[in-house]
């Protein structure tokens, strides 16, 4: 398709965006139900998937890209997420010390 | 509907074309995305509760009683497939395709995002079932507040769907109606990216951690 703005190619994005996504959803539950709960190394796996199909998902549903017209937007959702993982991962960092410190089982 | 819609409209002065855009598209779309980084933000949070609270069930049931994988495969699913057909709407209206085939789309993620509801609710009551109410332990206080609030959000966002619908049956496709659409495709495609949080943190590192 040499058009690349064009009707069908718009509709493979998307189908692209949508097949990825199926594949790494298919992956994170085979990995979970396969390897089980024994082994807690699982998580950082989903945890990659999940991230891989977040990116997918940006780039092929939402047009989050480092094209021009993309651009503000992924300025906008980089600063966003900077805001996020401060958040979350202090809360867990911060709780977590303190679980551990007050002798709580987590 | 009886000829020109603004006529009625004290809002809109005389002579203006009804339905047109009066700001700058990009800004609009570009102050929703605002809008949803903030509700981003605010999912951050509860998910943050969530993730301190993993383990504290009080003596109640907890994730290995509670989840059934295959019910949230299915929302998955529902939910995911539902992000393709909102983006198939959003190219037909883009292409100026029949007025017909993009309300068949937008008609098509109403009911897989009802379903994906349906397939909730229907979890919620499993999980009442078995003991695990939000008040039952601190556990289940955060899962309530973080699942049904995305919930909560696909409620609304079928809710929008309906009046989008109605508005286009009403006065059809005008300009001020697509951009409204717009919004609305990225609002739920938002969900879609919350969910993949939901499944790998909520229940795949409660499962694993719980």
């Amino acid at each position: 398709m040499a058009n690349k703005t064009g009707y069908a190619a718009h509709l493979r994005a998307y189908l692209t965006g949508y097949v990825l996504s199926v594949v790494l959803t298919l992956a994170a539950f085979w990995a979970v139900i396969a390897v089980g709960r024994e082994n807690k190394s699982v998580l950082l796996l989903v945890g990659l998937l999940g991230v891989a199909q977040l990116v997918v998902q940006l780039k092929y549903f939402l047009n989050v890209t480092t094209q021009k017209e993309g651009r503000d937007n992924l300025a906008l959702v980089l600063f966003s997420t900077l805001i996020l993982l401060i958040i979350v991962l202090g809360t867990a960092w911060i709780m977590g010390n303190l679980a551990v410190r007050m002798h709580t089982t987590m | 509907m009886n000829g020109n819609p603004s006529t009625n409209n004290p809002s809109v002065s005389p002579g203006e074309v009804p339905g047109a855009i009066h700001k700058d598209p990009d800004v609009v779309i570009f102050g929703f995305w605002v809008f949803m980084m903030s509700d981003l933000i605010f999912f951050g949070v509860v998910f943050a509760i969530y993730i301190t609270m993993i383990g504290a069930t009080a003596g109640g049931p907890g994730p290995r009683e509670l989840f059934d994988f295959g019910s949230l495969f299915a929302q998955t699913m529902l939910l995911l497939t539902s992000s393709l057909t909102v983006g198939i709407a959003t190219v037909t209206m883009k292409h100026q395709r029949s007025q017909a085939s993009f309300l068949f789309w937008v008609v098509v993620t109403l009911i897989l995002g009802l379903g994906f509801l349906a397939l909730e609710l229907y979890d919620f009551s499993e999980m009442a079932a078995k003991g695990g109410v939000p008040q039952r332990s601190g556990y289940l206080s955060a899962f309530f507040g973080l699942v049904p609030l995305h919930g909560l959000h696909v409620s609304f966002g079928c809710l929008w769907m309906l009046v989008l619908i109605a508005q286009i049956w009403k006065v059809g496709m005008l300009d001020i109606i697509k951009l409204r659409f717009l919004r609305l495709a990225l609002f739920w495609h938002f969900l879609d990216l919350i969910w993949i949080g939901i499944f790998s943190v909520v229940y795949f590192g409660g499962w694993v951690y719980g």
